[in-house]
């Protein structure tokens, strides 16, 4: 069996494949750094384990907007017993001062857009 | 056999089922009828707040009430009319009351400023044409609403028969003169309205209106609890409320 135009076809194949895998080899070697969080100076803890909060601060934060919006709910009792207010402002950036060096590095990194910010507000 | 005495048996047989069965679909019809639907009320609940509005005492030229509200709720002051949010405002007697005006209104009336905002009604149509549950009523009686959910529909604001709702056509932070970074501001592309201060509440405080005026316009209170200030003044006023007639059972009392 014979192919027409073989050459050509080989040259484009060859280049449809490098334009695909393009983001793979383009990142090869590239800087693959996990971003650094500033971690807060005062305290040691946060309201729950830190592996939890990794995976599951956003399903901690959409639970307490709902509870504290429609049931009046504003206080968190924690795995170990502990009580906190549930506020982004008022209790988790109480510790992570700024958000910038902590929730926005990461979410930056992950390309996630959260739009806490267009209506919550930082204290100064 | 066919004969006369057994057509009699199935034909009374059949006409008990048909009746028994027409009382069953009356039992469930009844069950899923508006009423039933509507009624899952704040008025058999321990709370329900609400407010009267003593007009008496109310000085025409004086705005603490507005300003207190609108500074604490970082709510924007644009120029534009059709851009501006209100959650408290001021409009004539007949805005409020069509179905009470008349050709000789009385002195008191005429040309007073009345105070309005939401009435967190009893059966809010706002909360029944949602189609997200962005607005809602809390057990204690308040309408509240979930920006985080709101699509900026307004089928709400076309809901409402008091045009208490405002909505959000510009970025509102520019606007807010003094902004309060303990309050959230909003988006663009959601409505908003008062929230009887649930924030306040939940701090046991006093709705900022209320705890600003100097004449004592204003009086917020649990309308479930016979004994309250509130109800005191209900007993002993003639009170109205906005446009009684469409049953949604306004919260919010008016003296006139």
């Amino acid at each position: 069996m014979k192919i027409y135009d073989s050459g050509k076809i080989g040259l484009g194949l060859i280049f449809f494949i490098a334009l695909v895998t393009f983001p793979f080899w383009v990142s090869i070697g590239g800087n693959k750094q996990m971003p650094e969080l500033k971690m807060p100076d005062s305290a040691h803890e946060c309201v729950e384990s830190k592996e939890f909060m990794r995976t599951n601060h956003m399903r901690l934060l959409n639970q307490w907007r709902d509870s504290v919006v429609r049931e009046n709910n504003y206080i968190y009792v924690s795995s170990t017993g502990k009580s906190y207010v549930k506020s982004l402002t008022k209790t988790c950036l109480n510790c992570h001062s700024s958000k910038e060096e902590f929730c926005e590095r990461c979410h930056t990194y992950a390309s996630v857009r959260p739009y806490c910010w267009s209506c919550h507000l930082e204290s100064e | 056999m066919n004969n006369r005495r057994n057509f009699l048996k199935k034909l009374s047989a059949i006409s008990v089922l048909g009746a028994s069965s027409f009382s069953l679909l009356n039992k469930f019809s009844d069950n899923t009828s508006l009423a039933a639907v509507t009624s899952s009320s704040s008025e058999k609940n321990k709370v329900r707040w609400g407010m009267v509005v003593d007009m008496r005492k109310c000085k025409d030229d004086c705005e603490l009430c507005i300003d207190a509200c609108h500074q604490v709720h970082n709510v924007p002051d644009f120029e534009n009319p059709k851009d501006q949010i209100k959650w408290i405002k001021k409009a004539p007697y007949p805005n409020l009351f069509p179905s009470k005006n008349h050709q000789y209104p009385s002195e008191n009336v005429k040309s007073k400023p009345f105070l309005t905002f939401c009435n967190h009604c009893e059966h809010p149509p706002c909360v029944r044409v949602c189609p997200t549950k962005a607005t809602f009523k809390k057990p204690d009686g308040i309408v509240e609403m979930d920006f985080h959910r709101c699509i900026g529909c307004r089928f709400c604001m076309a809901a409402c028969p008091y045009g208490e709702r405002s909505f959000n056509w510009r970025d509102s932070r520019s606007a807010i003169p003094n902004i309060d970074r303990s309050y959230p501001t909003r988006q663009r592309g959601v409505v908003e309205k008062c929230n009887f201060c649930s924030e306040r509440l939940a701090k046991n405080q006093k709705p900022a209106c209320v705890e600003v005026c100097p004449e004592k316009v204003l009086t917020f209170g649990n309308l479930n609890d016979p004994n309250s200030e509130i109800r005191e003044i209900l007993k002993s006023n003639q009170a109205s409320v906005r446009k009684p007639e469409l049953g949604a059972k306004p919260s919010v009392f008016y003296i006139l």
